[in-house]
């Protein structure tokens, strides 16, 4: 489990390459070894079922109850050019028999469906890692095409590696010889033949990915037993050939969780899980208003699946109406909430400033992409930080939730959920590409875990005019949060108006006054600065002089580096924000208490600009921006390098 | 078209969803206590004084009226309504509108908006909001002119127009905002005049009665930045030329004692404007705002010119009924509880592979 700041096991996640334990030799059978961890990457061309066969083969892994991280990594371009490298998508898998934080520095196994796969993707590989190519594809012409003078499987440049060259096509082809389908057709289940050959290695249990492909294709029946025939056919092939000796097991993490239920989540399903539960726990309709952008989309899907429980989804013209739709349905007294990547916060600012203005509760979700412009859609990247801080007119303070890993988003939501309703404003939930399509384990929570959010809607007068009168002031507001009372339309007696002109104080009547502005400008500030977050917890066993902070979906490389660095005899402690606005009340004390404070972001320095500005610490920024996660080994040399600086 | 109905008993069957008032209502009701800070003579207080007056007459619940607006002159319209009310920003009223009113099939929303906010800036959001058939009233209310950043030209202003951003004369074609409704899927559009009281209301009459979203140009006049824009409309004798009339079945026929009718060209299908003789007269069409066909209405809105506003058609060009958005959006909800039952939390996140680690 990845949810933990503190980790049980002090075990040095990735650490090493994948301990070889027993081996042993069941009568008549092949060897089978057993494995403390093992890293797989599925790659291929971006139509060659890459993120499916990841996927299924993550869910067998779930189910077998092993820890396990994945890395999704595919191109914008729904379909590349066929064969170059720019059209190769991947998966990379991570499991094991203990607590695990990442995907994965570099993968011991990597099927390459095609020469460019192989060629994107060889660099990655430490020395002896095994490599399943689909030879099929090695013709002279594809090979040309990513620059392969000579076939790479016979001239010798892969011989540290073990390669195991396979015909899957023809492979597949022939065990669908049966099936009334063309070759082409028949040629579409390599990826379950793959999928077959790689579950046989790695002891996967089967039902389920024969369960899913019936319900896949329940309407063509045909294909889906031509596809199981293919699974199957690569699970003989693997216990047959002579080629592949041996068979590995990795034994259940058991240890590594907490005892409960558990399902693999991704990080995008958990946020759509996290707002369903949000809105029952206020007992609120959920209304989402939305534009369709990469990596976003699917929580737009995921939630327009569950109108049983009371949501609506609204697909707009544009990310402005996404968000104009949502606050709208604030109005109303919905539990609001717009999703978009960073392109489409910057198109929501001005709706923002105005929800600020309005002080409405109201959920907007950005799951962080590579950046400017377009910049890298299916990629990650944490830069849209201070964009979300301060990227709008005026004073607009805005707070912040960010969740740490995919499981985490679902508490995250509830959380962003929990302030927007408490303090009537609208929140930032910074996700990322990482999170929202990669995935791990999670423990179920029990209904009554999740925490109460029911809000009361004004229904009467709150306030007593100098001569008696009862009236309804919608800016006069509570004394200990400082929200305004949400009185929604339909309720009869408080009809107001609001809008985005500075209103007076109380009343919400229209107001230029100078003092009033001052005043109603430094309230909102104090509203978002009096946030009750709870405080930032250090885990720091050894009393190190040297602090790294993190924010967001670094908190697995940084926590596997960490571990790693303290494998190694060093100190280093480690705290991992999920407020970024405000920050914890003790984030200052903390910061204080250390030589050195490190924060490696995905970014250039974002987090550290706001914490140097904040409490003039000389915070040490360590930066990547190119589009992966951070490796946990190169992290790992980063922070020595601040311990030891 | 739904019945319309003059008395305060709520009977209009597209508000049918909106509780009714207990008891019976008047204008002042619907005055907010905030000043009206528009300039003296705008044609918006002629607007403001038709919608409080016309308010008492559809009966509903006060506390269920919603007025949105975005940003311009018109848009200060929801401070001065005693309902609820939001003054949003520009151009994206009809966005937020459309929120509210789909996740509120209870309230009766109205959208407030200007030439400039309706067609320049949320251009995208009216021509959605008329696709979709949303349950939403949209009072745009067309000066020609941008008044309250004092008097650049607009989408509606006539080429040519001498500003303080055109001072050799304005370059772009105007829109013709009945047109655009039109060819946006609208499924109710209509004209009308901000200093005719009694054919506005008539207007605002229908348009409540219109299930779905229905658009209202009014032809309003800035004393300040376009005075006398639609004097051709107003002045009596200019009237009589440029002013169409249009009445559901009715013949459409205007001038001097009728002496001008709409016929259509037989050479290429479009309508023109003639004389009327005992030749011609049955050859008059006779209005059909029902039509399912565009068609004509797009041809009614283009007999008027941008320039002179000769032959402008003032009244309901269309009116159609179409699914309405608001509604379908929560049938859906209902209908998903119909097949899959009320959702239930705890099956949703334990999903269907699950694992149990015990201690």
């Amino acid at each position: 489990m990845t949810s933990q700041v503190s980790s049980p096991a002090e075990q040095a996640d990735e650490a090493a390459p994948a301990g070889v334990g027993e081996q042993r030799n069941p009568a008549g059978g092949k060897d089978v070894r057993r494995l403390d961890r093992v890293i797989i990457r599925f790659a291929g061309d971006s139509g060659d079922g890459m993120q499916l066969t990841g996927d299924r083969f993550t869910s067998e892994t779930a189910s077998f109850g092993n820890d396990l991280s994945t890395l999704p990594n595919f191109p914008a371009e729904i379909r590349a050019p066929a064969g170059t490298l720019p059209g190769v998508s991947s998966f990379q898998l991570h499991f094991a028999d203990h607590d695990i934080l990442t995907p994965g520095d570099a993968p011991n196994v990597l099927v390459a469906m095609n020469p460019a796969a192989l060629k994107a993707n060889v660099g990655d590989l430490p020395r002896g890692a095994e490599i399943i190519v689909n030879t099929d594809e090695f013709t002279k012409r594809a090979m040309q095409k990513v620059g392969y003078a000579a076939s790479p499987l016979e001239d010798g440049s892969l011989d540290g590696y073990h390669l195991h060259p396979v015909p899957l096509t023809t492979l597949t082809v022939e065990a669908l010889k049966e099936f009334d389908l063309t070759r082409k057709e028949a040629e579409r289940s390599k990826n379950m033949f793959a999928l077959g050959l790689l579950s046989w290695m790695y002891h996967r249990p089967t039902e389920g990915t024969e369960r899913f492909l019936k319900s896949k294709f329940a309407k063509k029946p045909a294909i889906a037993a031509a596809n199981i025939a293919a699974f199957r056919a690569g699970w003989n092939f693997g216990e047959t050939t002579e080629d592949f000796a041996v068979s590995y097991e990795v034994a259940p993490a058991a240890k590594a969780f907490p005892v409960g239920t558990y399902r693999n989540i991704s990080g995008n399903l958990a946020l759509s899980y996290g707002l369903v539960a949000a809105s029952r726990q206020a007992d609120l309709p959920l209304y989402l208003g939305s534009y369709p952008i990469t990596p976003a989309s699917d929580i737009l899907h995921e939630l327009s699946k569950h109108k049983n429980f009371g949501v609506r989804t609204f697909q707009a013209e544009d990310e402005i109406a996404g968000i104009g739709a949502a606050l709208g349905a604030a109005f109303g007294g919905s539990l609001a909430v717009t999703t978009t990547s960073g392109p489409g916060v910057a198109l929501k600012s001005e709706t923002i400033g105005l929800a600020v203005s309005l002080e409405l509760p109201l959920l907007v979700i950005d799951i962080q992409r590579g950046g400017p412009s377009t910049g890298l859609p299916t990629k990650t990247e944490q830069a849209d930080l201070l964009q979300a801080m301060f990227g709008r007119n005026g004073e607009a303070p805005v707070p912040i939730v960010a969740p740490r890993t995919p499981a985490d988003c679902f508490d995250a939501a509830l959380e962003a959920a929990r302030i927007a309703l408490t303090y009537r404003t609208p929140v930032m939930l910074l996700s990322d590409g990482y999170l929202a399509n990669g995935s791990e384990p999670w423990r179920i929570p029990e209904l009554d875990e999740l925490p109460d959010l029911t809000v009361q809607f004004t229904q009467g007068p709150n306030h007593t005019l100098d001569d008696g009168t009862e009236v309804f002031w919608p800016y006069k507001r509570d004394p200990e949060t400082l929200a305004r009372p949400w009185a929604i339309p339909g309720t009869p007696g408080l009809e107001h108006r609001i809008g985005g002109i500075e209103k007076e104080d109380g009343t919400g009547n229209i107001s230029y006054a100078p003092a009033n502005h001052d005043f109603m400008v430094r309230t909102r500030q104090a509203k978002i600065d009096g946030i009750d977050v709870p405080d930032l917890e250090v885990d720091d066993p050894h009393e190190a002089d040297t602090l790294v902070l993190g924010w967001g979906s670094t908190y697995g490389p940084i926590t596997a580096a960490v571990r790693r660095l303290r494998t190694a005899g060093e100190s280093i402690a480690q705290a991992h924000l999920r407020h970024l606005n405000p920050f914890p009340r003790n984030l200052g004390a903390v910061l204080k208490r250390y030589d050195k404070v490190v924060i490696p972001e995905m970014n250039l320095g974002q987090l550290a600009t706001l914490v140097r500005a904040k409490y003039l610490v000389d915070a040490h920024s360590y930066n990547q921006v190119n589009g992966m996660p951070f490796k946990a080994e190169q992290l790992a040399t980063a922070l020595k390098e601040a311990i030891d600086g | 078209m739904a019945e319309t109905s003059r008395e305060g008993t709520g009977t209009i069957e597209a508000l049918s969803l909106v509780p009714k008032a207990e008891a019976r209502q008047s204008m002042k009701d619907f005055k907010s206590d905030q000043e009206v800070r528009w300039c003296p003579g705008c044609g918006d207080y002629a607007i403001l004084a038709a919608v409080q007056g016309f308010m008492p007459e559809l009966g509903l619940a006060k506390e269920n009226i919603v007025f949105v607006s975005g940003i311009g002159c018109s848009s200060r319209f929801p401070y001065y309504m005693n309902t609820y009310g939001m003054h949003s920003i520009h151009g994206r009223a009809p966005a937020i509108a459309t929120g509210l009113a789909s996740s509120r099939t209870d309230l009766s929303v109205w959208v407030v908006t200007g030439d400039g906010d309706a067609l320049s800036i949320g251009g995208n959001h009216l021509i959605h909001a008329l696709r979709r058939n949303v349950n939403l009233k949209i009072l745009l209310f067309n000066n020609r002119i941008y008044g309250l950043t004092k008097g650049q030209y607009s989408p509606t202003s006539e080429v040519g127009k001498i500003t303080k951003s055109t001072p050799m004369g304005s370059l772009d074609a105007p829109f013709n905002p009945v047109s655009l409704a039109i060819g946006a899927e609208a499924s109710f559009v209509a004209r009308t005049v901000d200093s005719d009281r009694k054919h506005l209301t008539e207007v605002l009459r229908q348009a409540a009665a219109h299930r779905g979203t229905a658009l209202i140009e009014i032809y309003q006049n800035c004393n300040i930045f376009n005075d006398g824009a639609f004097e051709a409309l107003k002045d009596r004798q200019q009237a009589e030329e440029a002013v169409i009339r249009l009445e559901h079945g009715q013949p459409i026929r205007f001038g001097a004692d009728g002496s001008r009718g709409v016929v259509r060209d037989p050479a290429t299908g479009d309508l023109k404007v003639v004389t009327v003789t005992p030749d011609n007269e049955s050859d008059v069409l006779v209005h059909d705002a029902h039509a399912t066909s565009p068609t004509t209405a797009f041809a009614l809105s283009r007999l008027a010119d941008p320039d002179t506003l000769h032959h402008t058609p003032i009244g309901v060009l269309r009116a159609v009924d179409r699914p309405v958005y608001d509604t379908q959006m929560a049938d859906q909800l209902d209908s998903a509880i119909e097949q899959n039952g009320k959702g239930d939390l705890a099956a949703l996140l334990a999903g269907g592979d699950t694992w149990t680690v015990v201690g």
